[in-house]
């Protein structure tokens, strides 16, 4: 009887701190959302903990009239789906040949695939690099050096040679070639592990911005990362149209900040719930043959 | 069909097969072949243009027409205070979040292996799992958000409690701290995916077995769970002290600010500063070949260790 009350208490307190913990995870999202739906009296006394006071929607507003800001979104949107679509057309061409015994060279590709994993130019001859390829400020500079992550093609790679190999020999009885064989047979059955590394590579894309720091100079090109760094951490929201637009009542500046990460961050937010598991499995696949 | 053996199908067959082997090896070499392309390009090429280290690099005369200098940038960079700053900040930073957040991960697992109530633990790890998926964009201005030291969240109810105002993100040991909590912040629950993923392993009937000896929840975490693990912590270990030299850009760059350089100049963002702000090519060419060998060196001799702890390599 003494013990299991004992066992109680410790499952108690165990989930206790377990609770404290995750909720630390969130509590700094909600009180950014709870500031930037403040109003700026409450803001400024400090007033605001997890809710909203003084409820308001002056700083979204502000932050959806930013035309630059709603550019600067759908340049994202549309640079992620581009970059998704090639990197996982490359991921899939190159790690189908790859299961093919019959591909002569077969290990040799694989550790010219390979060494890219522990070895890089670095920084500055990459920069080098797409200043010669005439790369610099253009949207490809943002899609191409990264379209293949050898990290996930030896995933998918692993995934493909687990496909048994009778599924594709009637076709090949029928004389189908390996482009028809990838196309009808490998990608449908594969189709879960397509999703999960698209949903990677989207994520990689859109929390991307060291190499948009680096490349991409006019601001028309900048994606979300890089606009939000502009207008939050480094300072220079003070000479930007944003500030301008304001009046009397307008939200303080913490409130705007606060609407704006938060912009830039809910479509995350939105697709985690679904994908959670998807990175779970993902990151087991690549603990285990990684 | 046997006993009339037809020898024309036969050798259509034979004559026919090497056709077809090349045609379908043609088109694999077809499919590989844009990969390849993308690899040489973006991946090899910059790999020769670690030349830049070595000549006196001339934006108008390009990487071949510019004079060679030998080892001149590297005589360079070790006069340069800044750089050994940057070298010594990069390990400090790294030691410091492997002695301090390298445990918490496993404490975390430990934990949430105790919890039975199901939904409980699912909802947790959904939580836990979460900021890993958080840019670091948005962690520096959350940071900037909670804790400056006029304006953030924090101190304003720290002042409210009459507390006086921490000044997390502009005194340097201060702002250590915020860089190691931010990393344990974003990091730490996603780093118990591992260790969950082998404690499912463990033999139940190993607790079972203890459970009939009268073995406490505490005997059974220490003698069977941890023993359990004891892998997994051993190998994330020896690749964590493999990455040592190693550093990403964003985290130090978008927590760093102009007040706390001395501490937070790693070299990632001091190649991004030398090469990319100030455009010195060759210096920072050379400060980043630099760093690619210690962290080659630091790999390999976490390789060797684990091949001599484990019997098996890193890779």
């Amino acid at each position: 009887m003494n013990s299991a009350a004992n066992t109680k208490i410790v499952d108690v307190i165990i989930m206790i701190i377990i609770g404290i913990t995750s909720l630390l995870c969130l509590v700094p999202m909600i009180h950014l959302l709870a500031l930037s739906f403040s109003s700026n009296g409450a803001i400024m006394a400090g007033k605001i903990t997890l809710f909203p006071i003084g409820f308001n929607l002056t700083a979204f507003k502000a932050v959806f009239l930013h035309s630059a800001m709603i550019r600067s979104l759908i340049f994202t949107i549309f640079l992620v789906a581009l970059f998704t679509a090639i990197a996982m057309f490359m991921t899939v061409i190159a790690a189908y040949p790859l299961t093919k015994p019959s591909l002569k060279g077969r290990n040799f590709f694989l550790i010219v695939i390979v060494l890219t994993m522990f070895f890089s130019g670095g920084l500055i001859p990459d920069y080098l690099l797409m200043r010669e390829l005439h790369l610099l400020d253009s949207i490809w500079v943002l899609v191409l050096p990264g379209s293949i992550s050898a990290f996930y093609l030896i995933i998918l790679k692993s995934f493909f040679s687990s496909i048994p190999l009778e599924l594709e020999e009637s076709s090949r009885m029928d004389g189908a070639g390996h482009f028809r064989i990838l196309w009808s047979i490998i990608l449908p059955l594969s189709l879960p592990s397509i999703a999960t590394l698209s949903l990677f590579y989207a994520v990689g894309r859109w929390n991307g911005f060291q190499d948009a720091l680096i490349y991409i100079t006019s601001p028309n090109l900048y994606p979300i990362q890089l606009k939000l760094y502009a207008l939050v951490i480094s300072g220079q929201a003070n000479d930007m149209s944003i500030m301008e637009a304001q009046n009397a009542g307008a939200p303080v500046p913490q409130s705007l900040k606060a609407a704006s990460i938060m912009f830039g961050t809910v479509p995350i937010l939105l697709v985690y719930p679904f994908i959670q598991r998807y990175f779970i499995s993902g990151v087991m696949i690549g603990a285990v043959k990684g | 069909m046997q006993l009339t053996p037809n020898t024309k199908p036969l050798t259509k067959t034979i004559s026919s097969s090497p056709v077809k082997t090349f045609f379908n090896n043609w088109q694999l070499y077809i499919l590989i072949l844009l990969p390849m392309i993308y690899f040489i390009t973006f991946k090899y090429v910059p790999m020769l243009g670690v030349v830049v280290a070595f000549k006196d690099y001339n934006v108008f005369k390009g990487i071949f027409d510019s004079q060679w200098i030998g080892f001149d940038a590297f005589r360079e960079i070790f006069r340069m205070d800044a750089f050994i700053k940057a070298i010594r900040n990069t390990f400090v930073l790294n030691l410091l979040d492997l002695v301090v957040g390298f445990p918490i991960p496993i404490i975390l697992a430990l934990l949430l292996n105790e919890v039975r109530v199901k939904w409980f633990k699912r909802s947790a790890q959904t939580l836990l799992y979460l900021p890993h998926f958080i840019s670091w964009v948005f962690i520096g201005g959350m940071a900037t958000q909670l804790l400056a030291t006029n304006s953030g969240s924090v101190n304003i109810f720290l002042n409210s409690l009459g507390f006086e105002s921490i000044p997390f993100l502009s005194d340097k040991t201060h702002w250590v701290m915020t860089y190691l909590a931010a990393g344990f912040w974003r990091e730490a629950g996603w780093g118990t995916i591992l260790y969950l993923a082998a404690l499912t392993g463990i033999n139940k009937e190993l607790y079972e077995a203890a459970d009939v000896d009268g073995a406490t929840r505490l005997r059974k975490m220490w003698h069977i769970t941890l023993p359990g693990i004891k892998p997994t912590i051993v190998i994330l270990l020896i690749l964590n002290v493999g990455h040592m030299a190693a550093i990403g850009f964003d985290r130090p760059f978008l927590l760093g600010n102009p007040g706390v350089r001395d501490v937070s100049e790693v070299i990632s963002t001091y190649v991004y500063t030398v090469g990319i702000q100030s455009a010195r090519y060759t210096i920072a060419t050379a400060i980043g070949l630099f760093q690619a060998i210690i962290g080659l060196i630091f790999l390999l001799s976490a390789d060797f260790i684990s091949r001599k702890v484990n019997d098996q390599g890193i890779w």
